[in-house]
């Protein structure tokens, strides 16, 4: 297909449009309704079990870290802060989006608004841009969340472990939505009835780091900033590795989950810090189903995808030859066997439009 | 505006719905959490994407696709992403058949 184009303006956006991809059906297996409606049921419990789990561990790893602040022995507790608040709010924000980790909707909302301000991202824009990355995921031109383009600018991937690009993107589009509203590319997918949304809460997010920045200067100390702000940074490192693993090195412009997402088996702390999303493939397969009850589904649809990675390592291990090799070879993906119970993938699905699904090398 | 007989009542199970598809249009039709049978467009109003893999609770039934939100009685859009109002259709039971006035 040669040189991609990611803008939300490009040649490759258009194409998506004009061939039928944007508006073609995506592959889903099989699940019984009833099973499925069971899967789907909302519950509070199991949020609220972890959301308190998750508050409860922040103020004690924080209070702990400014008790023994500035001595270094403060350090792991501030490890243990930051990756609560720079990668665990990644899952809650994503999965309060959808509206599903609690019954209660006030609930999802007030968890939903925490964790986009401590991800750093805009609670009216993002959510948007998330619905457009379930519509058309890894549509290039039309995704507005592509972690990993192609070829991969290898330096900004390492650098963003750190959050650094994230957070230099956000400081000025932060300070232009709070002075006028969405960006442009915003604009394409955030309906016209939601700009002054978007203005508000950048203008709310704004006043929160003013306020802690004039507090570190008034008391000389970076603290305030340890607490809010900088594990942005210093604890981005989890949400960016298991982001990662979500759809690098696999197929884009397919509408079939099990060619473009990956599931990883975790051990329990990632799991809780990411929320179970590393049920990639079924989460997208199946919105609707809570995180709480992603395993189940797993189970009930595994021999219709690809086997699961077994665990972080050997999902790195799959994804970064892959990477490195579309730094060469743009088109290359890799195409996971099926297991012979699945449903082969439908391949007329994908080559309808000339040149959008290239041959795995 | 015609009546259409659409379903039996023991086709809907309580508190959940199926899709009905009637002269190149598509429907969704509700079986409420009070007993009642509802009937709404077909499809959701934020994308081209049929309601019938939803999920009903109480009066509110959710997309599957983006967790758009609306009241199945009344049609209102109840949650973001959806914001546009759904079409609702008259509904009457006869017997055991669930009747809709397209
Ligand atoms: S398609 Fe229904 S909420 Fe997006």
């Amino acid at each position: 297909m040669g040189k991609r184009d990611y803008s939300l303006f490009g040649p490759d956006a258009k194409r998506a449009v004009e061939s039928g991809l944007t508006a073609a059906e995506w592959y889903h297996s099989e699940v019984p309704r009833k099973v499925m409606k069971e899967l789907m049921t909302r519950s509070d419990g199991p949020a609220i079990r972890d959301t308190v789990l998750l508050y409860g561990l922040m103020v004690l790893f924080a209070a702990l870290g400014i008790a023994l602040w500035p001595s270094w022995w403060s350090a792991p507790f501030w490890l243990a802060y930051g990756v609560l608040y720079g990668s665990a709010s990644d899952s809650r924000w994503h999965e309060c989006s959808h509206g599903t980790a609690f019954r209660t909707p006030w609930m999802n909302d007030l968890v939903y608004q925490i964790a986009s301000f401590m991800i750093m991202r805009n609670s009216a824009t993002w959510r948007w841009s998330h619905a457009r990355h379930h519509s058309e995921t890894y549509f290039v031109g039309r995704d507005p969340e592509i972690a990993i383009m192609r070829p991969t600018e290898m330096a900004k991937l390492i650098l963003n472990f750190a959050g650094i690009l994230d957070v230099l993107k956000f400081i000025p589009n932060l300070v232009q939505n709070a002075l006028t509203g969405p960006t442009a590319a915003e604009r394409t997918f955030v309906p016209q009835a939601e700009w002054p949304k978007v203005q508000r809460v950048a203008q709310v997010h704004l006043c929160i780091y003013l306020a802690t920045l004039a507090l570190a200067v008034a008391t000389q100390s970076i603290l305030p900033l340890m607490i809010v702000g900088l594990p942005r940074l210093y604890g981005a490192w989890h949400h960016v590795m298991t982001g990662l693993l979500q759809h690098g090195g696999l197929a884009d412009n397919v509408i079939d989950h099990r060619l473009n997402s990956r599931t990883v088996l975790m051990n329990p702390i990632s799991r809780f810090i990411y929320w179970n999303m590393n049920y990639h493939v079924e989460h997208h397969m199946f919105p609707m189903v809570p995180y709480h009850a992603l395993p189940r589904l797993h189970e009930i649809i595994k021999d219709d995808l690809p086997a699961p990675n077994r665990s972080i390592a050997e999902g790195f291990r799959e994804m970064w030859p892959a990477i490195k090799r579309q730094l060469a070879h743009e088109d290359y993906f890799l195409k996971r066997d099926l297991p012979a119970t699945a449903k082969p993938y439908r391949e007329d699905f994908h080559q309808y439009v000339p040149g959008m699904m290239p041959a795995a090398e | 505006m015609p009546w259409i007989d659409a379903c039996a009542t023991e086709d809907i199970d309580a508190e959940d719905l199926i899709r009905f598809d009637h002269g190149g249009a598509t429907y969704a039709i509700y079986h409420g959490v009070d007993s009642k049978f509802y009937a709404t467009a077909g499809k959701c109003t934020h994308e081209d994407v049929h309601l019938s893999g939803g999920l009903v609770m109480d009066y509110v039934v959710e997309c599957p696709k983006h967790n758009g939100q609306f009241d199945y009685r009344t049609g209102e859009a109840k949650r973001l992403p959806a914001c546009v109002n759904l079409k609702t259709f008259p509904v009457k039971v006869e017997g055991d058949r669930v009747w809709i006035e397209v």
